[in-house]
């Protein structure tokens, strides 16, 4: 365009002009800026410090001011570096070199100022009806056994994650298994039980083999999900679980939706 | 100018000692800090961004940007900029290179100054779209500030690339057209109390804060008329009062000046 052009175009026009080029190249920045975030955010495998809210939350709660790193007493949180492939500036815990400690005041956690890291869900509540911190409440990720290398598993009396484990006899016990291979021995065979292991990662740390046959995964990652209706009818606790759900439950496939019940006396077959 | 280095490099030092040596005066870092372990200071442009996330902050770190947002309209908004800033360091050294090596004189690629407002509009736009905070996720300012604390993996290609790009690409890119957080302080220095001052009857003329000013912009009112210099966009880094060998400029308080 002319400059004559220019200072022909009205006043208005020019305005709008200036907008709509504001808003194309704010668009265009905008879905670049978006992109590259959308693919940094996923990174189920992170194992977070005690008390973190759920990893979503988490990523937008968190200002990666680095405060929890700087509280724990032991150097075990990191906060990870751009680079890494990782959340950048966000803490996270390397079990296999330096696991969480599970110290009683829970440092990590009460440094948070912004809530990514909750005290609520590492409290209970006291017999005097106060809120006390209880870490072992903490949810970091839950231990998941190799069989196929843990020497335990093999026959070889080992039981250095038992012993590792703070919830001993809980969160990891030991079940004597028959030794088919001898027929005579037992196996002294490790156990995880995910309604106590906290996923402090001391068991990780201790394993003997040379990359640990006991490691900590994410909840997520390392836990399936059963159906609402499966009840343990041995329970009695359990069938109770039944009454608070919805009378109707259905499942919807796109087959079930053209036609849901009666397929086989309309000729299909 | 120097004390404005002692000023960037002793908060550094301070958060440094705070994790490295364990000392309680300082910790954390720009984000979100303690100031001996009883005041919780926040980044308000952070703290603005989660919310526009959808997720609630915790009351401590609201109280503590709104201490910090009441610190810098006292002190006029982009002091964060030219006295704080661990960017600013880096960007005015490509700056001074720029100058020695005479790159200005080549053909002038140029950004509009309000760019930065409409990156800090994307920063919160995004953050509500993406669900975190968009530009923490980016921003060179924490990358850099964090990196020299906890170490940097390869952060430094972001401070690397405003370096380039305030070095060959736009004079003052970064900072002064660009950066969102300065966008945010500028809005808040429009309400700034400490003020440059300009003295009509002493300026001769010579033009020595126009060409120093890396927000040259703020200053139409040299040699025309006595007056604060009002823009939100000035970072009060002195650097007019430093060059001026009339004394024209100098630092005042706005309300006690009147306007």
């Amino acid at each position: 365009m002319s400059d004559s052009e220019r200072a022909k175009m009205p006043e208005r026009r020019e305005f709008i002009l200036g907008v709509l080029k504001g808003l194309g190249a704010a668009g265009v920045g905008g879905a670049v800026w978006a992109g590259f975030l959308d693919g940094k955010k996923s990174y189920a495998l992170i194992l977070r410090p005690p008390g973190s809210i759920p990893e979503d939350a988490f990523l937008a709660k968190c200002t990666k001011c680095g405060l929890c790193v700087e509280a724990c007493p032991y150097k075990a949180l990191i906060l990870a570096k751009p680079g890494e492939g990782r959340p950048m500036g966000t803490p996270y815990f390397v079990m296999r070199e330096n696991p969480c400690r599970m110290c009683r005041d829970i440092p990590c956690t009460v440094a948070c100022p912004t809530g990514a890291l909750d005290t609520n869900l590492v409290s209970e509540q006291a017999v005097s009806g106060k809120k006390i911190l209880a870490v072992n409440h903490a949810k970091i990720g839950l231990a998941v056994i190799d069989r196929e290398t843990c020497i335990a598993y093999w026959g070889i009396q080992c039981d250095a994650c038992y012993r590792a484990c703070p919830v001993m006899d809980k969160a990891i016990t030991v079940e004597p298994v028959r030794n088919e291979r001898t027929g005579k021995h037992a196996v002294l065979a490790p156990v995880v039980h995910s309604d106590h292991c906290t996923g402090c990662g001391l068991c990780e740390h201790a394993c003997v083999t040379k990359k640990a046959s006991i490691f900590i995964l994410t909840r997520s990652i390392a836990m399936g999900e059963s159906s609402a209706r499966y009840i343990k009818g041995w329970e009695e606790k359990d069938e109770e679980r039944l009454r608070e759900l919805p009378e109707e439950t259905v499942t919807k496939t796109p087959r079930s939706e053209k036609n849901p019940l009666d397929y086989l006396n309309k000729g299909e077959f | 100018m120097v004390l404005r280095r002692i000023s960037q490099i002793s908060l550094m030092t301070l958060f440094i000692t705070g994790n490295v040596l364990g000392w309680h005066i300082l910790r954390g870092n720009l984000s979100t800090s303690r100031l001996f372990d009883l005041l919780t200071l926040a980044d308000p442009l952070a703290v603005l961004q989660v919310l526009a996330a959808g997720k609630i902050v915790s009351l401590q770190a609201i109280l503590g940007a709104l201490v910090i947002v009441l610190f810098f309209t006292v002190m006029g908004g982009r002091v964060f900029c030219s006295w704080i800033c661990p960017v600013n360091v880096v960007t005015d050294f490509a700056n001074w290179l720029r100058k020695r090596a005479r790159l200005d004189i080549s053909s002038e690629n140029s950004i509009n100054r309000k760019t930065r407002y409409w990156v800090l509009g994307m920063a919160l736009v995004i953050s509500a779209l993406t669900g975190v905070a968009a530009f923490e996720w980016i921003s060179p300012i924490s990358m850099l500030h964090r990196g020299i604390i906890f170490g940097m993996g390869i952060g430094w290609t972001a401070v690397l690339g405003v370096f380039l790009f305030d070095l060959f690409v736009v004079k003052n890119g970064f900072c002064g057209h660009l950066c969102p957080l300065g966008g945010f302080y500028s809005l808040i220095g429009r309400a700034g109390m400490v003020k440059v001052r300009h003295n009509k009857n002493r300026c001769t003329l010579c033009r020595k804060c126009l060409e120093i000013c890396p927000e040259a912009q703020v200053l139409p009112m040299v040699g025309k008329e006595s007056g604060i210099v009002l823009s939100g966009e000035c970072t009060n880094c002195g650097r007019c009062i430093e060059v001026c060998d009339e004394e024209a400029m100098e630092f005042g308080l706005r309300h006690v000046y009147g306007k």
